[in-house]
């Protein structure tokens, strides 16, 4: 995998429905990302961070323009096989966690495994040492609801990355949590999901953890309009802030 | 994930119970309509079943069932015994007849005369008495649930007074002529609900209004090694009478009981409305379960549950759904046979009718969690991301 770019593409467009109602959600996209990064895409509503993000996560397919993703083009798959590739590739985390209710918190962690269709203790054991990591041993086996949201959150990364993923995607993961609970959380994202073989692609609206990012790409109705790193931005942030009065 | 599949329908209890609930009341309605109506059918037939002794029955042409009784001429049985081939027949007086009880009421009963030589057609299990004492002067049987529930005796003089069950040498008269009981019998209930009494032919025939003392049914024995079918055609082409195996007799009551009146229609009803009930509670609770977790369903698609998986899923929660709610309703049908007293209610659970229901919760099953597959399959794993 080394060498590889983790996320390359070029022109990627891509509309929704046909004729009259076609909606143009991205229109000519060029983005390559490394493995070892955290990149963020911000931007206004509606300006298709969900539609690329789902592209970078193999489970929506582009309407034009070339990709590839961990050295792959999900596109070029059968079904079947992009299915495949999400289940070994690909990591996730979701606004609302969608933790499975019926179950253990410590079964929820080992889903990743179970489509797998590997051996049940053994995936447990995984599973139980994952959530050691994020600090939840001990509500191994609750259920996700007697639990808070940000601990829900955790609980949602450690299934995230059981299986290894190489790409890790997360649309919008603190917007559900309270401002220090959505630091905790990018803080384990940032510590438990950075690795020289893996890109974590963020979407967010939430300026306050712009800096866990090292790059980020600002889209504006269905364009990539500037990529900037974490620094810059936060300077920029500050200067805007500054102007404003609140910083002195 | 078959597991997990498992874990999610029984961890939603609300809806777990409900669906069981459903597709066992489903269960339970079907089934036990079913049994009570297959009950109630056998009854039609029970005096055939009853005389075991005759190979061949032989009636009036026209006659429909057993219960309806079409007069034969009296030289009948001589033209019948006249049939190469025939080792015995003997004439049965079937007719309802109206008895006057010891304290003055008056009761509808169906009159059965057996031949007075043989006794062939006496009911085979005797609780009190001898099939031989039918031959005393004026001797009837009774059966023991019409003795117990309409043929009563007064216990003191008050005719309203407190009654017991008619006992062995009580009295009642039929057409006002005296008949003693000299035996209580134990018998199937049949389709009517009347008492029945058994006498000898020509006693019956004594008791009946002189316009009906008829001959009503044949039975005929065939000799050793006869082969049935061409002895039936004999005696049909010989006598102008239709001669009917036991079998063939059974099925033509049916036949009536089932083509003739509506009770096929009413239970068919109650059977429908039990598949409904299923339907509506049992199908409809599945479904919304499956709504309930699609966002799971689509969170498990994203991370690459094939589809297989997915439907593997829903599969196994039907399976597991129809299974337990089957067996309890099945269960509890049989619990209702065996505490229901088998005399009042006719209840017959034949291994056909859990076949019946078993196919109607595959059907409520199948048509829910196909909906519910196709509900997943559809999914757009995209939409996860939407919050
Ligand atoms: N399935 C769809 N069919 C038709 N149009 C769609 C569909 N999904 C998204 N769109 C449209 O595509 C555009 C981009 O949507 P997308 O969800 O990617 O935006 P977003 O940047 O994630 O917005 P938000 O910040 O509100 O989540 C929007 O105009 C949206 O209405
Ligand atoms: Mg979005």
């Amino acid at each position: 995998m080394s060498g590889e770019q983790a996320i390359f593409c070029e022109g990627i467009a891509k509309t929704y429905g046909e004729g009259e109602a076609a909606v143009k959600a991205l229109r000519g996209i060029d983005f390559t990302a490394n493995f070892g990064e955290i990149v963020a895409l911000v931007g206004p509503s509606g300006c298709g961070k969900t539609t690329l993000i789902s592209i970078f996560a193999a489970i929506l397919s582009r309407s034009s323009g070339a990709l590839q993703l961990a050295g792959v083009d999900p596109d070029a798959m059968t079904n079947q096989d992009r299915t495949i590739f999400r289940r070994e590739k690909v990591g996730f985390i979701f606004q609302q966690f969608n933790l499975v209710p019926q179950i253990s918190v410590v079964e929820n962690v080992a889903i990743p495994l179970f489509l797998r269709g590997e051996n049940r203790s053994e995936a447990l054991d995984r599973a139980e040492k994952l959530l050691t990591e994020v600090g939840l041993h001990n509500r191994a086996h609750s259920r996700p609801s007697k639990l808070s949201g940000g601990q829900q959150q955790r609980v949602a990364i450690a299934r995230s990355l059981i299986h290894e993923p190489s790409i890790l995607v997360c649309d919008e993961p603190t917007s559900a949590l309270d401002g220090a609970t959505g630091q905790r959380v990018m803080e384990l994202i940032r510590e438990q999901g950075r690795r020289p073989d893996r890109i974590v692609v963020l979407v967010t609206h939430d300026e306050r953890i712009y800096h866990f990012a090292d790059r980020i790409a600002h889209m504006d109705d269905g364009l990539i309009t500037r990529i900037v790193t974490s620094d810059v931005e936060l300077a920029a942030l500050q200067a805007v802030a500054f102007e404003k009065g609140k910083i002195k | 994930m078959r597991l997990i599949a498992l874990k999610m329908l029984f961890g939603d209890s609300a809806k777990f119970y409900g669906i069981l609930l459903g597709l066992t009341f489903a269960t339970l309605l079907i089934t036990q309509q079913a049994a009570i109506f297959v009950g109630l059918m056998s009854r039609t037939y029970a005096l055939i079943e009853e005389t075991p002794q005759a190979d061949l029955w032989v009636t009036d042409p026209t006659m429909q069932f057993v219960d309806d009784t079409k007069p034969m001429q009296v030289t009948a049985l001589d033209r019948v015994r006249s049939v190469t081939g025939i080792e015995w027949a003997s004439p049965l007086f079937k007719g309802l007849l109206v008895a006057k009880l010891p304290n003055g009421g008056r009761q509808i009963c169906d009159v059965i005369g057996v031949d007075d030589a043989t006794l062939i057609g006496a009911p085979a299990i005797l609780l009190q008495g001898k099939v031989e004492d039918l031959r005393k002067t004026d001797a009837i049987f009774i059966e023991s649930r019409g003795a117990a529930k309409q043929l009563l005796q007064p216990l003191t003089a008050d005719k309203n007074g407190p009654k017991r069950p008619m006992q062995v040498g009580d009295e009642l008269e039929l057409n006002e002529r005296r008949a003693i009981i000299a035996g209580i019998a134990e018998t199937r209930p049949s389709f009517q609900n009347v008492p029945t009494i058994y006498t000898t032919y020509l006693r019956a025939v004594g008791f009946a209004p002189a316009n009906r003392r008829t001959l009503s049914l044949i039975l005929v024995k065939a000799l050793p090694g006869q082969n049935l079918l061409e002895l039936q055609k004999r005696i049909q082409t010989q006598t102008g009478l239709t001669a009917y195996t036991p079998a063939e007799f059974s099925w033509k009551t049916l036949d009536y009981w089932m083509t003739q009146t509506g009770i096929p229609i009413n239970f068919g009803m109650a059977i429908v409305l039990g598949f409904l009930v299923g339907v509506a509670i049992a199908g409809q609770m599945f479904y919304n379960f499956t709504l309930d977790n699609l966002r799971y369903f689509g969170a498990m698609k994203a991370m690459g549950a094939t589809s297989r998986q997915l439907l593997n899923m829903v599969a196994v929660q039907g399976l597991a759904a129809g299974v337990l709610g089957l067996g309890l309703g099945l269960g509890a049908t049989a619990l209702f046979g065996l505490m229901i007293p088998g005399d009042r209610l006719a209840f017959k659970l034949t291994w056909h009718l859990p076949i019946i229901s078993t196919f109607a919760v595959i059907v409520i099953v199948l048509g829910a969690s196909g909906l519910s597959m196709w509900k997943v399959i559809r999914l757009d794993p995209k939409e996860v991301f939407n919050g």
